[in-house]
């Protein structure tokens, strides 16, 4: 299916965003390591919604703003996203590094959320279980760590980069290590604060995260009033790539399930 | 030229063969590998080196700051600047890092500093550095605002020691509502101010703007690459409209000297590959954090891969100028070709290094205080004036 690939510009920062399909909007925020293009799951998702996949400011082809310090500002950056987008019944999606944004959103303001769905997300520190320390890991070790089965581990090893494609791995690299080199992939912060989100909210990860234990679900769920988690056995840190169908059977069933 | 000792303080009685099950002697080795009793003898062992160096003459004595390593064992540094302050009666102490980005508060640096720029009547030189990239791992401070960070505690440090307090200090990572540091520096306007660096264009830029002219220390490079580095700085000197003076540009090297070039050769082997394979051993992601390098300086070291990584020998680093080592003659022909045409004005000699021990530490000094320093302070002209 074809998708736009468009830049957009919102108060003087431009966004690079992907999109495609029909209804409601879906609005997908990635992980650190970013968009590598258009992805099967994104496909899947579009023939039931409108799907949105913008690069994070910092990352990607996307500017980096003299205003990017936490990732606080990103998930006030995303509240102006929907509005300069006329977004309304959001279904806001967040992997990772994107979960924490996600929150960070829901917690300052998610009326303009339908629900949300965080997958494996960063942004919360559960003590006594550490996350693995991504800062220390080559592109390599990235590769074998970030997914479970070793086939597809072998699919993603880094080759021969362009000079343009390594500036990216950098850049999006030195973003990630801006908003969660200290406190590590969290903010202490938003723990207090996550009983306000008042959407349909579903937790999912992959049993054998080796970046954010799977133990980390629960503590989510009891965050999060009301909300539901779901962990997919034999599944790295992530699910969307890893096991599209059952991710994309799971997400639409939860989506069809809380909205009218 | 000026003539300084320096040491890193390394823990020489590291096992060896840690790297059997550890991929650094950084941030992930064990502390388990340090025995605080060889360590003891080990800190007053370096001592009384660095205190040597008074007696034998140096310029100056440099202590640096590394964190959670075994390859320098001084994670505080002004507590050996201060027990050199009182022991040693005529060389410049220089404390090269305080790595400012790791602090939450620089005005400890500005206090720590006057403290002993006041006890030594002024023989302190203040070096700021960024630290190297392990030290962002070790201390949690983040690469990513490491350039940022040094610049505001720069400029705050030196409104601490030029502005009459109390002042405000207004920044983006440090808010102060009193500035109004006590002791006042001793020396007016403030102590020289040296910056390290392995060879980063933005720093050696921001040295030599006219405002500053700090002192640009090279540190551990290729001599080519030395000689690059410091016209640079006269280069970008000049566009600025004045002219670099050898006072600004310093060169940090190991140097090792022995009766011949042969039995320096033999002598100097296991101790500088160990220091070169075992003590600087981590990985590319601890040493170059995100942020640590601009993107475009970045780029070039992705690029340049062999430069990272692989067993390096004594003759690899002697071969590239990295390594001074041989009989007095031979360091001294080495050492004023390189001075007559790279024009520095600092020479910091790396005596002891990896797992050189005592008795060859001081062997090395005593001729080199007696054979080399001596012989090039008589044989050459020290122009402190501007160099072509």
């Amino acid at each position: 299916m074809p998708f736009q690939d468009t830049f957009i510009n919102i108060r003087g920062c431009k966004v690079r965003m992907l999109r495609a399909g029909q209804g409601k909007p879906l609005v997908f925020l990635h992980g650190a390591n970013g968009v590598p293009g258009w992805l099967p799951f994104m496909a899947q998702l579009s023939q039931h919604h409108d799907v949105i996949v913008p690069e994070h400011p910092g990352f990607g082809e996307s500017d980096t703003p003299d205003w990017l310090d936490r990732t606080g500002d990103l998930a006030l950056f995303y509240l102006d996203f929907f509005k300069h987008l006329g977004l309304n019944n959001v279904h806001l999606v967040g992997t990772s590094l994107g979960g924490w944004i996600a929150a960070e959103l829901a917690v300052r303001n998610d009326t303009n959320l339908s629900s949300l769905t965080l997958v494996a997300p960063a942004g919360v520190r559960v003590k006594g279980s550490p996350m693995a320390d991504i800062f220390l890991w080559s592109p390599e070790k990235m590769a074998r760590n970030l997914v479970h089965d070793p086939e597809l581990a072998a699919q993603m090893m880094p080759g021969d980069m362009t000079q343009e494609q390594q500036m990216l791995v950098l850049k999006n690299r030195l973003t990630t290590a801006r908003l969660a080199w200290q406190p590590r992939l969290h903010n202490p912060d938003l723990r207090k604060w996550l009983h306000r989100v008042s959407v349909p909210t579903q937790i999912l990860w992959g049993s054998e995260d080796q970046l954010i234990p799977a133990a980390y679900a629960q503590a989510w769920c009891d965050l999060i009033p009301g909300s539901q988690s779901t962990v997919f056995p034999s599944c790295g840190h992530l699910p969307h790539v890893e096991m599209t169908d059952l991710y994309c059977k799971t997400l639409t069933q939860f989506i069809r399930e809380v909205t009218p | 030229m000026k003539f300084y000792f320096m040491h890193l303080m390394p823990y020489a009685d590291l096992d060896l063969d840690y790297d059997k099950s550890h991929d650094s002697a950084w941030n992930t080795l064990p502390n388990s590998y340090y025995d605080p009793k060889k360590g003891h003898l080990l800190y007053n062992r370096y001592l009384d080196e660095l205190e040597y160096a008074d007696v034998l003459g140096f310029d100056g004595v440099c202590v640096n700051e590394h964190h959670q390593n075994a390859y320098g064992l001084m994670p505080i540094p002004g507590v050996i600047a201060g027990a050199l302050a009182r022991r040693t009666k005529n060389v410049k102490i220089a404390v090269l890092g305080r790595a400012l980005p790791l602090l939450n508060n620089p005005l400890t640096v500005a206090e720590e500093f006057a403290m002993l720029d006041n006890i030594t009547a002024g023989r302190l030189i203040a070096g700021f550095v960024r630290g190297i990239g392990a030290e962002y791992h070790a201390w949690g401070a983040n690469p990513a605002e490491s350039h940022d960070r040094f610049h505001e505690a720069h400029d705050l440090i030196i409104q601490a020691w030029t502005q009459p307090g109390p002042s405000v200090f207004e920044g983006k990572y440090y808010q102060f509502e009193y500035v109004n540091t006590w002791p006042r520096v001793y020396q007016q306007p403030h102590p020289p101010i040296w910056i390290p660096s392995q060879g980063s264009s933005e720093t050696i830029e921001w040295a030599s703007h006219p405002s500053r002219r700090y002192t640009y220390l090279q540190t551990f490079t290729p001599v080519t690459m030395l000689a690059k580095y410091m016209q640079m700085y006269k280069d970008l000197a000049n566009e600025q409209g004045y002219e670099a003076s050898q006072d600004q540009l310093g060169w940090s090297v190991p140097i090792y000297v022995a009766e011949t070039d042969e039995i320096a050769h033999r002598e100097a082997k296991p101790h500088i590959e160990n220091f070169l394979n075992k003590f600087l051993r981590m990985p590319k992601e601890m040493l170059l954090p995100p942020g640590y390098l601009s993107l475009k300086s970045m780029m070039g070291v992705m690029q340049a891969k062999s430069a990272i990584g692989g067993k390096q020998t004594i003759d690899d680093v002697m071969g590239k100028g990295m390594f001074i080592c041989g009989s007095p003659a031979t360091v001294r022909e080495k050492l004023a070709d390189y001075q007559k045409q790279i024009g520095f004005g600092h020479l910091l000699s790396l005596m002891q290094f990896g797992t050189l021990p005592a008795d060859l530490t001081r062997k090395s000094m005593s001729l080199y205080a007696t054979e080399v320093m001596g012989h090039m302070r008589k044989n050459t002209s020290v122009n402190t004036a501007a160099v072509g």
